[in-house]
């Protein structure tokens, strides 16, 4: 609909739209991402994430952690250098704050507009639907993904003022890589974590154009989470719990082991691919059909 | 055609969770294959004349036909009902399976002869020749069934003696048994025999006295229950606790003795002897006693064991055996896997995570390579294959559950215990003084037999204790990097002092919590100390341990261990290293298996594709093409209908046409569908039926010719936290028009918010917010503006000045559309009106024509107000 209403626009010159009016030229991606910026939630959000590293080093500087012998688990590496902070870091935000901030992103996007009736004057403009809910996907992504970016480099920053740009000592085994070969690694891990987040993300922004209550899109998408963290936790479902979507969501570690291990990522992003495309394409049918009543 | 759609979907999740629900409850669910039970009659003994029956049950093949046999052995104090489940699981995948009570075991006759050749092996015989005559059975030649053997400890062993000796058996799986059972119960780690062994006495008590527990006895259906060794082949074995059944070692419970034929006049031995062939009996009390292994002795149980017939095991053999086990060490699996490659047979080993110590026993994984080694060498399925060698290992912990998981390591060779790759170790640590107490008490503890699992739990950490001054200990620096250790480590120790000494040397990884003993192993080895000083070396237990790096490796070796006979005399004796490296074996090519790469991965997400393409593209509306229309008319609505979903009918076939320069009021109580009929003039919502054309172009959702209308509906809508201005600038921009176009200025005076315009909208007031909405809807000056209730919340003067904007607006040739309930307000600013009512049109025409046709009843000019209600009262 909207792509072919959008080529038909470009030679129509009788009268049929206002001139200057091109349905490929409405919300260009800029005034959206403009738009979104100067939120309160968007501040908010993105100054807790910016800090929370900074919390986490005085945290570790007030309470020098127990000398553990021989422990060689994240939480017990964290201070051993930026780079093993900044895994720390990821290992604790990914569970439940990654996911929040993504279901923010994703799940006010629709449903705020539709909350405050802006939508109706937009879709009047008129944007053509299927193009709106595309550009407020694309900017809801890219502030989820600067989001899952920036945290773990604040990390990186602060636990290296902190604590120095040492090599890092792998959780588990406590083999040491040095920081230079071990960046690439920290590259998969933060695409991982961007990749196992999607899921999130699709289901966020589908319940954002099913309903008018931001708040209700945010905490659908952060419900399912936790019912499906709570599901992965009763071994009775076997192996159906591998298509559970938060499953696969840790297994960014083991991009941090000796040999780097690509399954459990592969199957984790096969498996969230698959639920956000599905998703996806229910937001756009879902929204091509609805009637905006708000 | 929505509804349609609807109840077509739901009908489709009802098909799908029927067939779902069809599926579950018909799948095969295997149709549990009966057992027949049969006793055999058979003939042994050295001089084949003693008559034994043999209690057997057979599973005929699943499906019917001729099919492979499998031979399958319990277990030490077991009996055909030990293996039940495993025999219905191979019978299930189409395999003829026979069980059988060993002799002396369960409800067969004679006695225990520990694999004998000339008893049990003779047994075994005679049972591949009743299967011969079996019609489910698929034969290679006539009497000679394709059968394999499979079984765990005393039935891995007989898998193996009868592979010996009946080259009717093609192919075998012997689980956690043994190549030298001398060399078990007498291990010596200096490599000097049985004879110089020191006693694996609590082992060997456990092995004996396991004899006299009948399956029978109470507590007997725990055992028959046991699925493959491991916990479940462990307890018929190595009275490991999980089935309750530790009475067998305590006096509180002895069993019901079973009264053989031919025993019955040494009733007082049955207490002592169970039902063990007496010269066996003999032969346990006599070693018992003195600790140490006789000539005869070893030659009698070599000849229940492998070492025995080398070279006469010629068939295909999957070794299985646990990381464990105290009492058959992989050492054994080792040495059967090289006897038997070199007659040129395929071998397979596998370090499972199981043993007569307990840990996981993953059975599932068992009854899989079990079974798919048969199928390679028995069906001769060549699209099955193993990896030469696999190993478990602890897998970290669940991703759902935290829970310890395991996963198998592999390789497509044997390394040995050598490993593929030895790695030097430095240990440091001079000679040190150890004492042997008197009386071989207190003992260091390394893994009690049976009590294994208790103390591993379900950490797999064993638990490990030495004596302060009963032991040496050599601890290698921290290490540099992780060593993974797959093998025998060799160390070489010199032992001063005088007389003979038995000492155990163990592998410890320091560095953790506590000191950790992989598996719970020890080497044991005896030795006549000198003065100068007696080199030994010493091959320390096989262990598949990953040290982390920052450990330490550590060998100690101690004076005592409570498992084996110690030394009673007190001494004290020196120990140092004779040689500072020890050789560590690992082999760096084995990979983890099963975490590949699934078909899921690239299924997923392609049959995700193909869905979202099908929910995207099924049930597309047709954007309806009608000829446009007269591109002169603003508004046409014809046959206009919407339903809520509740079923009302909001609007009703309304039509009515606007002309340019019109400014129309529409007018009607709550609920007559004045907004309805507008939010669908904005493509907002799909009409049921009707059409609505804007300047001659069919009106749908995002149609371009909106941008042509300016509107204002239902309230405004801004964005809160952006200032008036802002949002203004940035709605302009949302629409992609140039922004000379937006006449920006203009639009900004009639909302005459003054120094407001920079503030957040959320401030302000709802006159104000009213007044920025119209402007936002004045933006470009549209040729349709549409504006509902547009003096809501505006006091007189703004609506004085909003009723001269907007004939002003008219005046250019424009079209105004107005809602409201105010009809005098509607009076002083439209020429024309629509009346609706309960969704339909009650009236359309000049307002000024409505009010005459009304003449009053009382001679005053007519009010609209009055022509309104009468219009509504006739049609209610």
């Amino acid at each position: 609909m909207t792509r072919t209403g959008e080529a038909m626009a470009g030679t129509r010159t009788d009268g049929a739209v206002s001139p200057g009016y091109a349905p490929g030229r409405t919300l260009p991606l800029r005034v959206e991402v403009v738009r979104q910026f100067k939120r309160r939630r968007t501040m908010v959000m993105f100054g807790l994430l910016l800090a929370l590293p900074w919390i986490l080093v005085v945290a570790f500087a007030l309470g020098p952690a127990p000398a553990r012998p021989g422990g060689f688990r994240l939480s017990d590496l964290a201070t051993q250098g930026g780079l093993n902070f900044a895994a720390f870091v990821l290992s604790v935000s990914a569970s439940l704050l990654l996911v929040v901030a993504v279901a923010l992103f994703c799940g006010d996007t629709v449903a705020s507009e539709a909350n405050w009736s802006s939508l109706r004057y937009l879709l009047a403009a008129p944007v053509p639907r299927g193009r709106l809910l595309r550009h407020k996907l694309i900017v809801a992504l890219g502030y989820s993904a600067v989001a899952v970016i920036a945290l773990p480099l604040m990390a990186l920053l602060a636990g290296t003022v902190a604590f120095g740009w040492n090599d890092v000592q792998l959780p588990g085994t406590g083999d040491v890589i040095p920081a230079a070969a071990v960046l690439p690694r920290f590259g998969i891990v933060i695409g991982y974590a961007l990749v196992s987040q999607l899921v999130v993300a699709a289901l966020a922004f589908l319940l954002s154009v099913s309903t008018d209550s931001p708040l209700g899109a945010v905490g659908g998408a952060v419900g399912l989470v936790i019912v499906s963290t709570i599901l992965q936790a009763v071994e009775a479902l076997g192996g159906l719990r591998e298509f559970l979507p938060t499953f696969w969501n840790t297994a960014w570690l083991d991009a941090l082991v000796p040999e780097l291990d690509w399954s459990g990522m592969i199957r984790g992003t096969a498996l969230s691919v698959t639920y956000a495309v599905i998703l996806i394409a229910l937001a756009f049918r879902r929204f091509r059909r609805k009637d905006i009543v708000s | 055609m929505k509804l349609a759609g609807r109840r077509t979907a739901a009908l489709l999740v009802v098909v799908v969770l029927a067939a779902g629900a069809g599926v579950w409850v018909l799948w095969p669910s295997g149709g549990a294959p009966r057992g027949v039970d049969q006793r055999i009659a058979v003939v042994d003994g050295p001089r084949d004349d003693q008559r034994v029956t043999i209690d057997t049950t057979f599973f005929p093949p699943a499906g019917g036909g001729k099919a492979p046999a499998v031979l399958l052995a319990h277990g030490f104090g077991g009996s055909k009902r030990s293996v039940r489940t495993e025999a219905e699981s191979l019978a299930d995948r189409g395999y003829a399976v026979l069980t059988w009570s060993a002799r002396g075991f369960g409800a067969s006759t004679g006695e225990i002869a520990l694999n004998s050749p000339d008893y049990e092996v003779k047994d075994v015989r005679q049972l591949v020749d009743w299967l011969a005559e079996r019609p489910e059975v698929l034969l290679d030649a006539p009497g000679d069934p394709r059968v394999g053997a499979a079984g765990g400890s005393y039935g891995g062993a007989i898998s193996l003696m009868a592979a010996a000796y009946d080259a009717r058996i093609d192919a075998i799986v012997p689980q956690i048994t043994w190549y030298d059972l001398a060399d078990a119960l007498f291990p010596d780690a200096s490599g000097r025999g049985p004879e110089n062994g020191v006693f694996k006495r609590m082992w060997a008590a456990l092995f004996f006295s396991r004899a006299s527990d009948s399956p029978l006895a109470p507590g007997g259906p725990g055992l028959a229950a046991a699925p493959s060794p491991g916990p479940s082949g462990a307890p018929s074995d190595g009275n490991a606790p999980a089935d309750g059944s530790i009475s067998a070692g305590s006096p509180g419970a002895v069993p019901t003795p079973t009264v053989s034929p031919g025993a019955g006049d040494r009733a007082g031995r049955d207490a002592q002897c169970g039902r063990f062939l007496p010269g066996i009996c003999d032969l346990y009390l006599q070693v018992a006693k003195s600790g140490r292994a006789t000539p005869e002795a070893v030659r009698v149980l070599r000849a229940s064991s492998p070492v025995s017939v080398r070279g006469r095991i010629r068939v295909p053999t999957l070794l299985i055996q646990g990381k464990r086990d105290s009492l058959f060490p992989i050492a054994h699996a080792d040495a059967n896997a090289r006897a038997i490659a070199a007659t040129g047979a395929p071998v397979e080993v596998a370090w499972f995570d199981g043993g007569h110590d307990g840990g996981d026993g993953e059975p599932e994984w068992v009854t899989d390579r079990t079974v798919g080694w048969f199928e390679r060498w028995l069906k001769k399925d060549t699209g099955v294959s193993g990896d030469a060698f696999t190993v478990t290992r602890d897998g970290g912990r669940d991703p759902g559950t935290r829970r310890p998981v395991l996963e198998h390591a592999a390789g497509d060779r044997y390394p040995g215990l050598s490993g593929t790759k030895p790695v030097p170790v430095r240990l440091d640590g001079g000679e040190q003084e150890v004492a042997t107490p008197p009386g071989g008490s207190p003992a260091a503890l390394s893994s009690v037999p049976g009590l294994g699992a208790l103390l591993s739990g379900a950490t797999g950490v064993a638990a490990s204790l030495d004596m302060p001054g009963q032991v040496a200990v050599f601890d290698s620096a921290p290490l540099a990097g992780s060593l993974q250790v797959t093998g025998s480590p060799v160390v070489r120790l010199r032992v001063r002092g005088t007389g003979e000494v038995s000492l155990f040397a163990k592998v410890y990884d320091v560095g953790g919590p506590r000191p950790l003993l992989p598996q719970g192993l020890v080497a044991p080895f005896r030795v006549t100390a000198t003065e100068e000083g007696t080199p030994v070396t010493v091959t320390l237990p096989a262990i598949d341990h990953r040290l982390a790096a920052g450990h330490r490796l550590r060998v100690a070796v101690s004076t005592t261990d409570m498992g084996f006979t110690a030394d009673t005399d007190p001494a004290v004796h020196r120990v140092s290293l004779a040689d500072p490296v020890v050789t560590v074996p690992t082999d760096p090519s084995l990979r983890l298996t099963g975490g590949g790469v699934s078909w899921t991965v690239w299924v997923l997400p392609l049959a995700a594709a193909v869905i979202a393409a099908l929910v995207l593209l099924v049930g597309r509306r047709r954007a309806s093409q009608g000829r446009p229309g007269d591109a002169e008319v603003p508004l046409e609505i014809t046959g206009l209908t919407k339903r809520y979903r509740d079923g009302e009918l909001a609007v009703d076939g309304l039509s009515f046409r606007v002309e340019r320069g019109q400014v129309l009021g529409l007018l009607g109580p709550n609920g007559a569908g004045k907004t309805t009929t507008m939010r669908m003039l904005m493509g907002l919502i799909h009409p049921d039926a009707g059409e609505i054309r804007v300047f001659g172009h069919p009106v749908a959702p995002g149609a371009p010719v909106l941008s042509r209308l300016g509107c204002f509906v239902e309230g405004p809508g801004f964005l809160p936290h952006l200032s008036g201005r802002e949002n203004l600038r940035l709605y302009w921009r949302a629409t992609g028009r140039p922004e000379g176009d937006a006449h920006m200025a203009e639009a900004l005076e009639i909302a005459a918010l003054g120094d407001a315009l920079e503030r957040p909208v959320r401030t302000y007031s709802q006159g104000m917010r009213q007044r920025l909405a119209i402007a936002q809807a004045m933006l470009g000056l549209p040729d349709l503006l549409v504006l509902d209730e547009p003096t809501n919340g505006l006091d007189p003067p703004q609506i004085a000045e909003m009723r001269r904007v907007l004939t002003r607006y008219a005046r250019d040739g424009r079209t105004v559309i107005v809602s409201s309930h105010l009809l005098a307000e509607v009076e002083q600013v439209c020429d024309h009106v629509v009346v609706m009512h309960r969704g339909r049109l009650v009236a359309a025409g000049r307002v000024s024509d409505l009010l005459v046709g009304a003449t009053s009843s009382n001679g005053h000019k007519a009010r609209l107000e009055e022509v309104f209600l009468d219009l509504i009262q006739e049609r209610s």
